[in-house]
């Protein structure tokens, strides 16, 4: 293994990463018969969240109405404690290499100020978006690319391309 | 034991939250290791000073396609059971671009920015709030979205399908265009002037 230093610059080897995440992704299929996820959680919360404090105004939405049933509250959805292990396994990983600490990151040629609204219109985006395409990087496009479905294919095109063309438009940001 | 496990019955469905838990962890663990709990390390993806992401992603995709591939070969999983996405054509791409300018804004997708909440990022922090009031927007906005996103159903439809491709083709063109990629990756990040972040 190479040397590893704890300040918080080290990382790992990108394709032993890969082949890491790549790992668990098909334990998860082989367990579960599904792929990984993040924004699905972000979802079940809403849902969870809008019917506990208007249970009739969720009922008849018709979004949120999709992921109600009876029996199980949406907040006991699998994405949920999945999403649970990614911030412990995150944690773990910061923890073994050095990098906990509460910071803005953010490029010199933008205020700390302007990051956190870029983020926030970013997430708010993201939020939206991943609704439209039944899933975000992970769900959609990562976990649909191993079983080789069009949705995934097309949305992982859709992302990187979109990302892309935008991240130039908005460079300041960022370099 | 053929998988999937759960759908077979193997493992009793009690067991569901533990083992999300736990590939969470794994999940977590890769992302945030190989450097995802940073937006300004994602991002080089895109301008050429770090192709991290192109890296991981695309090796994670081929690795976790060619052990599915394989374990269906052998008869140990049965991939006719695993659940895929049905692609609503309109409502993908649309909601890809978003999601990409989303991406270019915040410099973090829904799970890597987990990650960085992990480690104590407050845009990151930041960005997943965002998250929660953009689903929120997106169903209470639902009756203007419904028809697009209703739009187009073509079902679990798989890409070689599409393509009039055989499966394990298009499986290999994909991993000889990943490989091509690392390599393309590896010439543009010579040429372009590293950032410090």
């Amino acid at each position: 293994m190479e040397k590893m230093k704890r300040d918080g610059t080290f990382y790992i080897n990108p394709y032993l990463g890969g082949v890491l995440l790549g790992l668990v992704l098909f334990g998860t299929y082989y367990i579960t018969g599904r792929g990984l996820g993040a924004s699905g959680a972000v979802k079940s919360s809403v849902v969870s969240a809008v019917h506990t404090v208007a249970p009739v105004h969720a009922e008849e939405n018709k979004y949120y109405s999709k992921f109600l049933s009876d029996d199980a509250s949406p907040m006991s959805n699998w994405l949920v404690f999945e999403v649970i292990g990614v911030i412990v396994g995150g944690f773990l990983s910061g923890t073994l290499y050095g990098r906990l600490k509460f910071k803005v990151e953010h490029s010199p040629k933008i205020t700390g100020k302007t990051r956190l609204i870029a983020a926030l219109a970013g997430g708010i985006l993201f939020g939206v978006g991943s609704q439209f395409a039944r899933g975000c990087t992970s769900g959609a496009a990562l976990s649909g690319m191993a079983v080789l479905s069009a949705s995934g294919i097309i949305t992982m095109m859709a992302i990187f391309g979109s990302a892309y063309l935008f991240s130039w438009i908005f460079k300041k940001l960022w370099i | 034991m053929i998988g999937p496990l759960i759908p077979m019955g193997v493992i009793p469905e009690t067991w569901n939250n533990v083992i999300a838990l736990l590939l969470g962890v794994g999940f977590g663990f890769a992302l945030e290791a190989s450097g995802f709990s940073s937006s300004r390390k994602i991002m080089g993806t895109f301008f050429g000073y770090d192709f991290v992401v192109l890296r991981v992603f695309f090796t994670a995709a081929i690795t976790a396609m060619t052990g599915i591939f394989y374990f269906d070969y052998m008869g140990w999983m049965d991939m006719s059971m695993l659940y895929i996405n049905p692609y609503y054509v309109m409502s993908a791409i649309i909601g890809g671009i978003i999601m990409g300018f989303g991406f270019a804004l915040g410099g973090f997708c829904p799970g890597t920015s987990f990650t960085g909440i992990a480690i104590g990022k407050i845009d990151a922090m930041v960005f997943s709030g965002g998250l929660f009031i953009g689903v929120f927007i997106f169903s209470e906005l639902y009756p203007l979205f419904q028809g697009l996103y209703n739009s187009g159903n073509m079902g679990a439809a798989k890409i070689y399908d599409l393509l009039g491709m055989r499966e394990t083709v298009f499986a290999f063109l994909l991993i000889v265009a990943a490989v091509g990629m690392f390599y393309g990756a590896a010439f543009v990040e010579k040429k372009v002037k590293k950032v410090e972040y």
